[in-house]
């Protein structure tokens, strides 16, 4: 007797006998190269990229200094998210241009990765019945948040790093938090996980598998994961063929965006990155004075920089300013966007001027005469300002500032992340921290 | 403990796993929630995801099919169907990567640094065309190994390296 098509219905919604047609069945999927070993290869550099990406964030984060006070605390609900929060340190100078490069950098590189892992583990995706016991209901699901969160994580950061925001809210807020939701789901993929990884990686050797040819090449033998095509192609690629092509995408990706990175001599062979190329005689701007609102007539002759410590202010025109003992620093402008670079800086410390209002190095809030856009006020900790490096920079490179990085005045810290050193500084501010 | 695992469907380790980093996640879940966007972040989460699963995979697997059909059912004397892959999947890397910046989508970015966003453009399609070029150096220079090792027969095909 023909069933009717609504029993066939109820067996498909309650997930029993044959699975629907297309990519539900086994004999779909004919790739011969996909199977455990594979998977845990991909799985294996993972590993131990993505907790480099998360604890590099997290230090990202902390170089914020959120604990100063609202100004800096983007993510004012944080909670226990900021328990590990420290005063981020000024040396060595290079410490956020590090953190940061390898943080950009190593997320640009796995992108291959992450999409081969992806390509390598999509028969699970329609796996039938979709779920067979409750275990796997919440496994299912904290699946959702692992790749949910890993795309939206890589995305999401590409995507601010060439200045591209469709939506609508904030990066800053939207990535902290979503590297969190990825990473508790990723703590449960690892465990659940691993003990599979780890049998997969002993089935075959890799010396061996990158010795084998196109006509060695055989479905892994395993019929456990669900992984292994039950009819499988006749393979087009080896082993070491996909292995070398992801590499050498994530290769490709990495040399063609790491000048932007490790310095001004070869930021010119950063071809594909958003601060590559050629700056003749000139390094980086990260956001014009245009952009930021900023006019002659804000930096003219009119323009002094105001001091200020409790009742005490002093304003000081840009030659007082130059009249004061001058500092050079060699110091990184490193920009949480990834690039960054090395200039010699000179100016007034930060401390000195303190002295003139008759303060010691405190918290102080740094005011900018920008006229929109993130960070126009930002707090600089006791040990920033302490620093002798820690300068308000009048010149760069024997030469006054441009207007586009920051005349008349900008702040350069050490080892501070980029959006801390205040261009088109107007007023410097003793606070009390947290305040 | 065996009750545990025929109710459950696994041990209780993996129970553990589970609650353990479903915590970390729900905790950040429900502070985004105190900020009134969960919503909007939840739809790109899920959308990144099947924009993934839904139209990248489908279109790259459908890709490669038509590539494996057009390959036929004779084995050509040197396999080619690797040196399209493989210019194709790099240069697809460095598009899913940059397309805000190769598209001109990024309109902050011109904005904010008043540079223009029209060389990315230039810039992958030059590296496009240096991977399309060696690969077809490289297919060539097999090409006429193969056909000069003819005489030794289909071995010949068999002990090509790289593919």
């Amino acid at each position: 007797m023909a069933r009717l098509p609504v029993d066939r219905l109820t067996d498909l919604a309650l997930g029993r006998g044959e699975p629907p047609p297309g990519p539900f069945r086994p004999a779909f999927w004919r790739s011969p190269l996909r199977g455990p070993w594979l998977t845990a290869v991909f799985g294996c550099v993972l590993l131990v990229g993505i907790p480099i990406i998360f604890v590099t964030g997290l230090l990202s984060y902390a170089s914020y200094d959120p604990g100063l006070g609202a100004r800096n605390d983007q993510t004012p609900g944080k909670g226990l998210l900021g328990s590990y929060l420290f005063d981020w340190p000024t040396d060595p100078s290079w410490l956020y241009r590090a953190v940061i490069g390898v943080h950009v950098l190593l997320g640009v590189t796995l992108l291959p990765i992450v999409l081969a892992k992806l390509w390598s583990v999509i028969p699970k995706l329609f796996a039938w019945p979709p779920v067979k016991t409750p275990s796997q209901v919440i496994e299912r699901l904290s699946l959702v948040l692992l790749v949910g969160g890993a795309v939206f994580e890589l995305m999401t950061g590409l995507m601010n790093i060439q200045i591209f925001y469709p939506w609508g809210f904030s990066f800053y807020t939207a990535h902290f938090y979503g590297a969190w939701v990825f990473i508790g789901a990723f703590v449960t993929h690892v465990a659940v996980k691993l003990p599979a990884m780890r049998h997969a990686l002993r089935t075959r050797s890799i010396a061996r598998e990158l010795r084998t040819p196109l006509a060695d090449t055989v479905p892994e033998d395993d019929t456990e994961s669900g992984l292994v095509a039950t009819s499988p192609a006749a393979p087009t690629m080896s082993r070491r063929g996909l292995l070398g092509l992801v590499s050498a995408g994530s290769l490709l990706l990495l040399g063609l965006a790491g000048g932007q990175t490790f310095g001004d001599r070869l930021r010119g062979t950063a071809l594909l990155a958003p601060r590559g190329g050629s700056y003749p005689g000139d390094f980086p701007v990260n956001k014009t004075a245009r952009s930021r609102g900023i006019t002659a007539a804000d930096v003219s002759t009119t323009w002094a920089l105001s001091v200020v410590a409790g009742s005490r202010t002093i304003a000081l025109t840009r030659a007082q300013l130059l009249a004061m003992p001058q500092t050079t620093a060699r110091l990184p402008i490193a920009c949480v966007e990834g690039w960054s670079t090395v200039q010699t800086w000179t100016g007034v410390r930060l401390a000195d001027l303190l002295d003139l209002v008759g303060a010691q190095p405190g918290t102080v809030e740094v005011t900018s005469l920008q006229k929109h856009g993130a960070f126009g006020v930002v707090r600089l900790a006791d040990n920033q300002v302490a620093d002798p490096r820690s300068l308000l920079a009048l010149g760069v490179n024997g030469a006054d500032l441009t207007l586009d990085h920051g005349f008349p005045a900008r702040i350069i810290v050490p080892a501070a992340p980029g959006v801390h050193c205040t261009k088109w500084v107007r007023e410097v501010r003793l606070v009390e921290r947290g305040a | 403990m065996t009750r545990f695992r025929q109710t459950y469907g696994d041990s209780p380790a993996h129970l553990v796993a589970v609650v353990v980093g479903m915590s970390i996640a729900g905790y950040a879940i429900s502070r985004v929630n105190d900020l009134g966007i969960l919503i909007a972040i939840a739809i790109w989460f899920v959308g990144m995801l099947l924009v993934h699963d839904v139209v990248l995979f489908p279109v790259y697997a459908g890709l490669d099919n038509v590539l494996a059909r057009l390959r036929g059912g004779t084995a050509p004397r040197v396999p080619w169907v690797n040196h399209v892959r493989v210019p194709v999947v790099l240069s697809s890397f460095l598009f899913i990567a940059w397309y805000p910046l190769i598209l001109r989508l990024a309109r902050g970015y011109p904005r904010a640094t008043h540079r223009s966003n029209a060389v990315f453009l230039g810039h992958w399609l030059m590296v496009t065309g240096a991977l399309v070029a060696i690969s077809a150096i490289v297919y060539a220079a097999r090409l006429f190994r193969a056909r000069r090792a003819q005489p030794a027969g289909p071995a010949a095909t068999a002990s090509v390296p790289g593919s």
